[in-house]
């Protein structure tokens, strides 16, 4: 599947190449031997769970952290030795955000402008990202949302024709999510390069082009949301089909598979929902809802086949803690 | 392609580009001394307590000293100086750029254009800001108590200033890159209390009993001590003094480029 997916990204040029990257902490890689290919003009989602390596990966391509093994170029060049030449074409927001906690919001803001040559006007981004609001209030006395709309202000104020998101919408409230999506996709149309983590399968669905898979620090899996939902664990034979029922109360399905007839399972999942798996057909849906009519049950919700990305991610991780 | 006001579109054709390095470090020098003068605890330790230490002892005949001939404020305003500059490089220095580095800002700075070396440079600027600060307030209040500092003095104070600064600034670093936070916050308060009191600042070291003196001629804080008084009493620099600095800067230096974590 990797050499297919690359090969649709012949026509953009990498703008983020890791080939083989190794990073170990106290003699344990963290990091093991991942691939990475982010391309302009396009969002690439490193999904993975906590301790995957993704911000090890990232913080590696910005240069923070230098590879024990393997290779990282951004526009081409080393994160690491060509630092100078590279910084003021990339953008970065840390997980942790960077901004020291005694200033202001539009203080730091303006500060990191005067780092370039060129910055966006201040005014019309704070303006955008809706930090007049809090502009004279310090860090420390930021909401989460806030402080992530500042931090990402913060990144993009130098024009980057590269963008590191660690984690951009942890602790931020639906309004800011909305605000900073925007920004990222406005950013991608007019040609830059965007790398974003996230465990969120919300974000990786609504915002990336290309989604990397990472767990134990090595990629697993990769290609666009679509692609990812259409790979298979095997149950993604063309006839079969996954029907997921809701209900308004409980009801024991087992008589539904005799209605369904041969080539059909049901599985109780729990008190208000069961699966129905195998050749779903548009009259299935229909024998389904009827024989919960006459058992005077409401569908509350019904989901048809298609498997979300948090399933592909599960099936791939593990379901168990860590 | 047309976008809203304030989207951050690169240039197409046109990479973005950094200012120049001067501007840069300036901008993050100022920075950096707003930071420490708007912080009402970094004023009290840096600007306040050293001319209170100064009034206090000057004004106050409950500590005996032995002046040398000079008179009290005369002698005891080029130790304060040197307090001075050590809360402004180290106490102050250590503190904020510990929680800079655990809040992740060292990180951050780092990978805009101002990179590593413009944020050191940028501290030691503001540090030196601070200082200037420190001077003229400590400056007015000796000069109010008469002080008469020797004039062909002056400008080897400033020597004397540079090289604490280097060295106490490089013991800051070393303290912030290599500790946490909360437990930097504590040895610096300590290590500047215990230093001031016993470590040849204020009171020089060959005035402290036997074995402290022994110790205090050698420290970074003595030999401080011993340059300012040096220059500001008696219009001259001396040469041990200067080179136990100079060393220690150096060494000091290297431990720390060798130590220093930035996460």
């Amino acid at each position: 599947m990797r050499e297919h997916l690359d090969s649709l990204d012949v026509p953009h040029s990498p703008a983020v190449e890791v080939r083989g990257l190794v990073k170990r902490y106290d003699g344990r890689a963290v990091v093991d031997g991942l691939d990475l290919t982010a391309s302009a003009g396009r969002v690439t989602a490193v999904l993975g769970p906590n301790g995957a390596g993704k911000t090890t990966t990232v913080e590696c391509c910005e240069g923070l952290r230098a590879p024990d093994a393997g290779s990282v170029r951004v526009l081409g060049l080393d994160p690491v030795a060509d630092g100078p030449a590279l910084r003021p074409r990339v953008g970065v927001m840390l997980q942790d955000g960077g901004l020291p906690t005694g200033v202001r919001a539009r203080e730091m803001l303006d500060h990191v402008a005067r780092m370039y040559a060129d910055p966006v006007p201040t005014d019309a981004l704070a303006a955008r990202l809706g930090l007049d609001a809090f502009a004279r209030t310090t860090v420390r006395r930021l909401s989460g949302g806030q402080r992530q709309r500042l931090a990402l202000a913060v990144a993009v104020v130098g024009r980057p024709q590269v963008l590191f998101l660690d984690e951009p919408s942890a602790g931020m409230d639906p309004q800011s999510r909305l605000a900073v999506w925007e920004l990222v996709r406005e950013l991608r149309d007019a040609g830059a390069a965007v790398v974003l983590t996230t465990h969120l399968m919300e974000e990786a669905e609504g915002l990336a082009d290309h989604v990397v898979v990472v767990d134990h620090g090595t990629v697993i899996a990769q290609g666009s949301v679509a692609d990812l939902l259409a790979s298979g664990t095997g149950t993604a034979v063309d006839d079969d089909g996954t029907l997921v029922v809701r209900v308004s109360a409980d009801v024991d399905p087992a008589g539904l598979r005799e209605r369904l007839g041969a080539g059909f399972g049901v599985e109780h999942r729990s008190a208000s929902s069961f699966a129905v798996t195998g050749p779903v057909r548009p009259g299935t849906v229909a024998d389904v809802t009827a024989w919960l009519a006459e058992r005077d049950v409401l569908v509350t919700r019904l989901d048809t086949g298609r498997r979300t990305l948090e399933d592909v991610f599960l099936d791939l991780t593990g379901r168990s803690l860590r | 392609m047309t976008t809203a006001p304030g989207t951050p579109d690169a240039h197409v054709g046109t990479p973005p580009a950094a200012a120049p390095a001067a501007r840069r470090v300036l901008a993050q020098a100022a920075f950096e001394a707003r930071m420490i003068l708007r912080n009402g605890e970094q004023v009290l330790v840096t600007a306040i307590v050293p001319v209170l230490a100064l009034v206090g002892l000057v004004q106050g005949t409950f500590v005996e000293l032995d002046t040398g001939g000079a008179s009290r404020v005369d002698f005891l305003a080029p130790g304060i100086l040197a307090l001075a500059v050590m809360t402004a490089s180290f106490t102050s220095q250590a503190i904020a750029t510990a929680f800079d580095r655990r809040n992740g800002v060292l990180r951050l700075m780092a990978t805009t254009p101002l990179g590593r070396g413009g944020l050191l440079a940028g501290k030691v600027l503001g540090v030196l800001a601070v200082e200037a600060v420190q001077v003229v307030l400590i400056g007015a209040a000796a000069l109010a108590l008469g002080w008469h500092p020797d004039p062909a003095g002056l400008a080897l104070a400033l020597v004397g200033v540079v090289l604490g600064t280097g060295a106490f600034t490089a013991l800051a670093l070393l303290v912030a890159g290599t500790l946490r936070a909360e437990a930097v916050l504590a040895l610096a308060n300590l290590l500047l209390l215990v230093l001031a009191l016993g470590g040849g600042v204020v009171v020089p070291a060959d005035r402290l009993p036997g074995p402290v003196a022994a110790v205090a001629t050698w420290l970074p804080s003595g030999a401080l001590g011993d340059v300012l008084r040096g220059a500001l009493v008696d219009g001259t620099l001396p040469l041990v003094p200067v080179l136990v600095l100079a060393a220690w800067t150096v060494g000091l230096g290297a431990l720390t480029a060798r130590l220093f974590r930035w996460h």
